[in-house]
């Protein structure tokens, strides 16, 4: 048989090993080399803490006695990581956010720092786990015994719980020396994550190996294992589904609300991202450590002899084949899980303990208000290693008083069952900013009393610390309390019973009691920030504490100050206490004096609350908190005006551009207007001019004169024809003309028409129909007639048919009176149609024509004024323009 | 003499006014008065001088004159460029664009003579 001195030694170089890991972890750490140690993969190793011994050899003891039920303890964490990722996501952003500590202090943080709400938290965690910490020493006791019991080494026998007390010892010196080495209770522990990465591929690394040499080595491979299992009393196993859904409910819940798992899920989380690999990792590692459960059970059930204890078959089969090697290496692995639960389950408890009840009643106890000192930092850390030794010691005691006589895994759905009483509030708290502080305190009392009843009490057995009579007939015969029964409802699994009535009340509690109370502000405000935590934290860095103050504090007083006064007022005070660069040590005289400095520019109130937000420990009073309340509403308000401000001055931006685009259109326009306008005038200028300097040369003969004389009539007339459109055109776009109503009939305005234009009828033929233009007008006669004597003139000078002719048609229309006036000749080009009415546009074919390009401009405004139109009519064969007056 | 000017405008009563005062002075005179047929019009036989309107049926007188000095046959022909707008930027194109003189509407005939002869005669 083996030495146990060899199997101690082993041991000991083990512990020894761990330590020599730790330590350089937190040299590197100390160095800023953090690279690899703060890796996804050193992230999802350490929440392995999640199996400890309970897993490790209670998962075979719970696979023989009850099946595959126990893979339930692995499926609830594996949902959890995988459906509700975004769960773990949101805590761990709070907790970066607010820097939270531990499950206590996300508790009493969120309930407006809540002093109560930590203590209770910080109490029920101390019950729930301190039988915990006593089964994990109790299985590296029931370990080692195996061994002990082979040695025939006296000692070793008759000192077991000798042992477990030395391992205790020993579990507390690491915790203390890795745990409280940093003075700022957030800081993180890379020693001890890289410690119980290290374990946790130890332990898998043997639970893998004994699952190995137990298929191939022992059963004779996968096949005949097969058939054991077959043949074996577990594979008759039907599984209760109200007991599988509870116990997957219990353990994902405890996931979540562990300390031990807080601390390495939230607390020592250094990077969001890392989730995203655990996320499927961690599910990974859980299969990996549940391959083997049920081989290493069945084989053992077979092989051990009756009575045997199943919890024990990682160790003691290969024990019974004469393996020590792999035995040791089963202990080794059993040991880890035991030890990196210990360590990290009472450095959580230590820092609730010290930053819950400690601090609290040392800062009440003091009159002095300074909350950020070297005073209290010293307070926090000895109270933090007291703590250590005092939950050790608690564990140590409960497990020489239960005798370790109860099962591992009924210990640990206990623990589950408790500590999940805080998940209402916590759940509650992170996604309903209605829930509160008096509500989360009644869920957890309530619950925590539901579960103290009806589990962690009667697990103490019967007559333990409850008698039969009460389970039979309830304390004072009050029988719907009967601890198995809760209101008379009977036959229900008791952990299921446990778990319906305690989450039923608890969740009940913290809803029905938020509803009806009222929160503080400081509440209100804690609410906000954690349940909207992803407005409130936008980048989620890595913070080294001391340093990362420093920085917090300079940012901030940079953006009151601005940089230049800011990196002076730092660089002075660093160089004060002798430090190069401007990040000094945060000192409360510091703190102070950058308060004053602050509040110059933003107000006492918001300095105040700001310098407390950002230093640990220092509360933010009420009075505080409305005082920036007011000064932020101002704020807003102010920024709210200057927006609507803004707003309107781009408004008014916008119509200034648009004014500005207008005129400098109409300025383009007026120099294409003037332009064209010089041209019209300076052409019949240029032959008037060059005429009268030929005549009066005076060598010209008589007939030449009286041609240059008539040439120099003519454009004197077109000259005045040309201002007079203008003029009228003038008139008639600014929308100021008389018209002088009129009576009289259509055929008369066209016979005046004819004959004013000037056209000639022998040459261009026109064709009328006297009845239809027998109609009575009451309309500016003049004017109509204006339009019509520029349309018929346009006949003369346009038409290029050989025979020119004029259809003059008249038709009502629409309640209107139809005139269409259609030539012959090839009318005007599509492509000209939508220009015609426009001013200066005579089409530059028929320049020869004389016209200016203002008659049809100034038909179209006369028409317009008198209430009718004027429009070309395209495919009639010719020039065709239809005028409508109205007749009413 | 007997040199010959050509001239492109478009406005009859001008075209007769020019081709008086300059046939009076003894140049001979072609005329035409369509933008779009100019350019053949120049290259049937290349005058002396050449007197240009701009604002012509068919094509602008601008247009013209770019065709004219991108011309070999025409590229050092003196033009007068003639306008009714009588705006600054316009005198600029045109010189820009090669023209060799450039008169504003309404012009003295001593002034087109003047011009005339200097251009035709350098």
């Amino acid at each position: 048989m083996i030495s146990f001195n060899l199997l101690v030694l082993v041991s000991l170089l083990y512990v020894a090993f761990l330590f020599i890991v730790a330590f350089v972890a937190e040299r590197r750490a100390a160095l800023g080399k953090t690279g690899w140690l703060r890796s996804s993969a050193i992230y999802t190793l350490s929440l392995s803490i999640y199996c400890t011994a309970w897993t490790f050899y209670g998962a075979v003891g719970y696979a023989a006695r009850s099946g595959l039920e126990f893979l339930t303890i692995y499926l609830g964490p594996t949902l959890v990581m995988i459906g509700w990722w975004w769960l773990v996501r949101k805590l761990v952003r709070i907790g970066r956010a607010q820097r939270l500590t531990s499950i206590a202090d996300l508790i009493s943080s969120r309930f407006g720092k809540s002093t109560g709400l930590g203590v209770m938290v910080t109490v029920l965690a101390i019950i729930g786990i301190t039988p915990y910490i006593a089964l994990q020493l109790q299985s590296v006791t029931q370990s080692i015994a195996v061994f002990a019991a082979g040695s025939g080494e006296v000692w070793a026998q008759r000192d077991l719980d000798g042992a477990a007390m030395w391992v205790a010892i020993g579990l507390a010196v690491f915790t203390v020396v890795f745990g409280t080495r940093n003075l700022d209770a957030h800081e993180r522990h890379d020693g001890i994550v890289l410690a119980i990465a290290v374990e946790a591929v130890v332990k898998l690394f043997a639970l893998i190996a004994v699952g190995i040499f137990v298929v191939w080595g022992v059963a004779g491979g996968v096949g005949a294992t097969m058939d054991l299992i077959d043949a074996s009393a577990q594979s008759q196993w039907a599984p209760s589904p109200s007991r599988w859904i509870g116990l997957i409910f219990v353990s994902g819940a405890a996931f979540l609300c562990l300390p031990r798992m807080f601390q390495v899920l939230v607390v020592e989380n250094s990077d969001e991202r890392a989730l995203g690999t655990a996320s499927w990792a961690f599910p990974t590692y859980l299969m990996l450590m549940s391959l083997f459960v049920v081989p290493i059970a069945v084989v053992g059930l077979d092989l051990m002899p009756e009575g045997s204890n199943p919890d024990l078959f990682v160790v003691t089969l290969p024990l019974s084949e004469g393996r020590e090697g792999l035995a040791i290496l089963a202990f080794l692995g059993g040991f880890s899980s035991a030890t990196s639960m210990v360590i990290v389950a009472t450095l959580a408890l230590a820092t609730m303990v010290s930053n819950h009840i400690v601090a609290p009643s040392w800062l009440t106890s003091r009159t002095t208000g300074a909350a950020v000192s070297g005073d209290v930092r010293g307070v926090v850390v000895a109270s933090r290693r007291i703590a250590i030794g005092v939950i050790m010691t608690l564990g140590y005691i409960y497990f020489r008083l239960s005798g370790g006589g109860t099962a591992l895994a009924a210990i640990g759905l206990v623990s589950f069952t408790g500590i999940m009483q805080v998940l209402p509030a916590m759940i509650g708290g992170v996604f309903w900013r209605g829930a509160n502080r008096w509500g989360a305190g009644a869920g957890i009392a309530i619950g925590f009393a539901v579960w103290a009843w009806t589990q962690f009490l009667p697990s103490f057995g019967i007559d333990g610390v409850i008698s039969q009579a009460v389970f039979d007939n309830g304390p004072f015969g009050i029988n719907w309390l009967r601890p198995h029964a809760l209101f008379g409802i009977e036959g229900i699994d008791p952990l299921v019973h446990v778990a319906f009535w305690s989450m039923l009340l608890n969740s009940g509690a913290v809803v029905l009691v938020s509803v009806l109370t009222f929160p503080n502000p400081l509440e209100r405000l804690q609410g906000a920030q954690f349940v909207n935590v992803y407005d409130y934290s936008s980048d989620a860095r890595a913070w080294s504490q001391s340093a990362a103050q420093a920085e917090d504090l300079l940012v901030m007083t940079q953006r009151i100050l601005g940089s230049a006064e800011a990196q002076t007022v730092f660089r002075a005070e660093a160089q004060m206490q002798g430090k190069s660069g401007f990040l000094p040590d945060v000192t409360p005289d510091f703190i102070g004096k950058l308060e004053r400095e602050m509040s110059g520019s933003i107000g006492a109130a918001a300095a105040h609350a700001m310098i407390g937000q950002l230093t640990e420990g220092a509360t933010v009073s009420v009075d505080d908190l409305m005082a920036v309340a007011d000064e932020t509403a101002q704020i807003v308000e102010y920024s709210n005006q200057l927006e609507a401000k803004s707003a309107e001055q781009e408004r008014t931006a916008r119509a200034l551009r648009e004014a500005n685009d207008k005129l400098t259109a109409l300025s383009i326009q007026k120099d294409a207007f003037l332009s064209q306008i010089s041209h019209e005038l300076r052409t019949p200028m240029t032959s008037i001019r060059s005429f009268s300097d030929i005549l009066r040369d005076g060598e010209v003969d008589g007939d030449a004169r009286r041609r240059f004389a008539g040439i120099i009539h003519d454009e004197t007339n077109r000259l005045t024809r040309l201002l007079d459109d203008l003029l009228d055109l003038g008139v008639l776009e600014s929308g100021q003309v008389q018209l002088n109503i009129g009576e009289g009939t259509l055929a008369d305005v066209i016979d005046r028409a004819v004959l004013a234009s000037g056209i000639d009828e022998t040459k261009v033929s026109i064709s009328r129909r006297a009845n239809a233009e027998a109609v009575t007008l009451s309309t500016d006669m003049d004017r109509l007639s204006q339009v019509f004597i520029n349309l018929i003139s346009n006949v003369a000078k346009y038409c290029d048919a050989d025979e020119p002719e004029l259809r003059i048609i008249v038709r009502p229309m629409d309640g209107q009176l139809a005139v269409d006036f259609c030539d012959n000749g090839t009318g005007v080009p599509q492509e000209s149609q939508s220009v015609i009415f426009e001013k200066f546009s005579r089409l530059e074919d028929e320049g020869k024509a004389g016209g200016a390009g203002l008659g049809l401009a100034i038909c179209r405004q006369i028409m317009t004024a008198i209430g009718g139109g004027i429009a070309y009519l395209p495919g009639q064969g010719g020039a065709a323009f239809r005028v409508t007056i109205p007749t009413d | 003499m007997g040199q010959r000017v050509l001239l492109i405008e478009d406005e009859p009563n001008i075209i007769e006014a020019v081709s008086y005062i300059l046939s009076r002075d003894g140049w001979t005179v072609h005329t035409h008065s369509d933008g779009e047929t100019a350019i053949e019009k120049v290259m049937q036989g290349v005058p002396d001088l050449i007197i240009l309107d701009v604002m012509l049926p068919g094509r602008s007188g601008y247009d013209i004159l770019r065709d004219l000095r991108a011309a070999a046959e025409t590229k050092d022909t003196p033009v007068m460029m003639l306008t009714a707008r009588g705006q600054a930027k316009d005198r600029e194109l045109a010189i820009g664009l090669g023209a060799t003189q450039f008169m504003t509407k309404p012009f003295s005939n001593a002034e087109v003579l003047e011009s005339v002869r200097a251009l035709a005669g350098s």
